[in-house]
């Protein structure tokens, strides 16, 4: 298990390498240039130009690349273009935001998507599967800023039951009920969408487990029907469900940039939303590389998870 | 061992059916229904060991599923010492899951990957609270033991096991409950030739040793022919004959039987130039099937009466030899 999972973090470097590179010439092929937007309209070429030198991006891209590199190997993320601040620093601000959002829109989505799909598969081809599968689909599709903003048209303006956003309520200390009642709404639009993806992969997960010869065999020793689905069925129906975490949690990062934005959420979705406006290069690569290894994270603890759940499985 | 005449029967199966419908359309219409079993009727005395043969889909694993209940009978009624399992509430089955158990045909997809041997064989135990845990295990290993697999298989996974050793498992976990009656469906299908022996063997020393009654299903006539004390022979989901085995290999009645006996392997290579009898076309389908007897189709002696007449089940030759065909064989058996 060990060589294993030091091979696997070799094997990521070179990956990582390549998202970091492919996200920098992106970046650069954009048109126009940040200096752009840190100058008056009157400015000069040459006034173009020198800012651009101290931002270091008259040099060839893959210059600019290499350096960034040497910079990473050293530790530092560079500063940011609009306020001189190390990047290092802005993403350590608002990761913590950011975690508590996607932790506990995780939570949610997988204490709410097993029962329901766990009922759906029981009660399979009923009128009662048939809606969770409708709603599910409904979840899917719904794009983040629509619920987000249906959210906060029901349940912040029109019932004032919960703040239309931000962390805490300015001024007011930001109290634990304070800190939840923020929470709830972009949780529920964050997890409703894993949510919803994850109902159908348990659905059909313990659907297969059910039918399995297993379960028969269950069934012959006169088990009760509880101990058939939630121990049987259950443990067997959530190797592949286990195998998708890592693929929610990409999905998460993509729509929290967005719950984030809509919910002014002060975490990393803010502040890459914020750079991608300022063209903020330095910001944007750093926290491109924490995606990038949060994702990579996310999949090798998906693969151990994968062994401690199964034990047919062992990585060598 | 033969059960005696005056003994009443720990099992009675009378005229059960099994139907499963066939569905179609967005709806789902029921526009018919595959008979997998279709009225069928048998006896098993206890202590014996009653062979149910036929080749596939000829509905003896569904009359084996629904002896001990695994699916409902369409109708028709299993007597278990005088109960009718068919219409027992959920969970007065479930209590008397402890009499009735099932050997099952894979030994790999039977067994919960998930779960420890150990666990696996203690669970129906600490489940009917026969035992605490503790208890369990003690008579988990203690039963591994009589299935002639060693100790250290009890922290094992299934899959750590080897098909033979899976079976034994298989068998064990029957056990552990000490049923009465152990409905074997195709125990040893799935296993090496080489395998099959031992587990067979296996069969009928537990059967000495714990006086159990066997269902025994199979497509191999040379296991049933080992293990059974009285043979079912069933054709597209009706019994065609039941005999002892000595009689039924002997002195086939049905033609069916005839052809199923002859397409055995011959073992010894001199008598491989008899002649053999060839039957034509397929096995008509159960949904559909045909009009009189339902062998009439393939049976190299129909008559007129055959494909509108459904013979009935009756004695012929002994009481305890029935033949269901309107012109049963005089011959013996070549």
């Amino acid at each position: 298990m060990v060589s294993y999972l030091i091979r696997r973090i070799l094997i990521g470097i070179p990956v990582l390498l390549g998202v970091t590179l492919i996200n920098f010439l992106i970046i650069n092929l954009a048109p126009g240039s940040p200096a752009d937007l840190y100058l008056s309209p009157t400015a000069t070429p040459e006034d173009v130009a020198r800012t651009e030198a101290a931002l270091g991006l008259d040099k060839p891209v893959f210059v600019q690349y290499l350096n960034w590199l040497t910079q990473l190997l050293h530790g530092n993320l560079g500063v940011s273009f609009q306020n001189r601040e190390p990047v290092t620093q802005l993403i350590a601000d608002r990761i913590g935001p950011t975690l508590l959002l996607m932790g506990t829109s995780l939570v949610v989505a997988y204490l709410v998507a097993i029962p329901i799909g766990i009922f759906a598969a029981r009660r399979r081809n009923t009128a009662a599967d048939y809606g969770v599968v409708g709603a599910s689909f409904l979840g899917i599709s719904v794009p983040h800023f629509f619920l987000g903003l249906a959210m906060i048209y029901v349940f912040a303006l029109t019932l004032g039951w919960f703040p239309t956003g931000g962390m805490v309520t300015l001024g007011r200390g930001g109290g634990f009920a304070d800190r939840v009642s923020h929470l709830v709404l972009p949780v529920v639009v964050l997890a409703t969408a894993v949510a919803a993806g994850m109902v159908r992969y348990v659905r059909s997960s313990m659907i297969d487990a059910f039918g399995q010869d297993y379960i028969r065999t269950a069934k012959a020793k006169g088990l009760a029907a509880s101990v058939i689905t939630n121990k049987h069925a259950l443990r067997n129906a959530l190797i592949p469900v286990v195998t998708v975490i890592g693929i929610d949690l990409s999905a998460l990062i993509g729509g929290a940039i967005v719950t984030e934005q809509i919910f002014q959420w002060p975490g990393i979705g803010l502040l890459t939303i914020q750079s991608i406006g300022a063209r903020d290069y330095a910001v944007l690569m750093g926290i491109n590389l924490i995606a990038a290894i949060a994702v990579f994270a996310a999949n090798l603890l998906t693969d151990i998870a994968y062994a401690v759940v199964d034990p047919r499985v062992a990585y060598a | 061992m033969t059960a005696v005449e005056d003994v009443s029967p720990l099992l009675q199966v009378r005229d059960l059916r099994r139907y499963y419908p066939i569905r179609t359309g967005v709806i789902a219409r029921t526009v018919g229904h595959v008979r997998a079993v279709d009225g069928v009727s048998f006896d098993v005395y206890p202590g014996e060991t009653v062979g149910i043969v036929g080749e596939s889909g000829c509905g003896k694993s569904t009359t084996g599923r629904a002896v001990v209940r695994l699916e409902p009978p369409t109708s028709g009624s299993v007597l278990f010492d005088g109960t009718d399992i068919a219409t027992l509430s959920t969970a007065r089955m479930r209590r008397l899951r402890t009499e009735l158990q099932m050997v099952f045909q894979d030994p790999y997809s039977s067994l919960n990957p998930q779960i420890r041997i150990g666990d696996l064989l203690a669970e129906p135990l600490v489940a009917h609270k026969r035992l605490d845990r503790a208890g369990a295990r003690a008579k988990a290993a203690e039963m591994l033991a009589t299935v002639g697999l060693p100790k250290l298989s009890l922290d094992r996974y299934p899959h750590e096991l080897s098909g033979g050793m899976r079976q034994r498992v298989g068998i064990a976990r029957a056990l552990m409950l000490e049923p009465r009656l152990i409905v074997c469906d195709e125990p040893v299908s799935a296993l090496d030739v080489s395998i099959q022996a031992q587990v067979l063997n296996l069969l009928k020393d537990l059967q000495g040793e714990f006086g159990l009654t066997y269902v025994f299903i199979s497509h191999g006539l040379g296991a049933i022919k080992y293990i059974s004390d009285r043979i079912v022979v069933m054709y597209l989901g009706k019994v065609m004959e039941t005999a002892t085995t000595a009689e039924i290999f002997a002195r086939p009645k049905h033609p069916y039987t005839e052809i199923l006996l002859d397409a055995y392997p011959e073992p010894d290579p001199r008598l491989r130039d008899r002649e053999r009898i060839i039957v034509e076309g397929d096995v008509p389908s159960p949904a559909n099937p045909p009009p009189g007897c339902v062998f009439h189709t393939r049976c190299p002696y129909a008559q007129d009466i055959c494909r509108t007449e459904v013979p009935s089940l009756n004695a012929a030759g002994g009481a305890r030899h029935q033949v269901a065909c309107h012109f049963p064989l005089a011959q013996e058996a070549s």
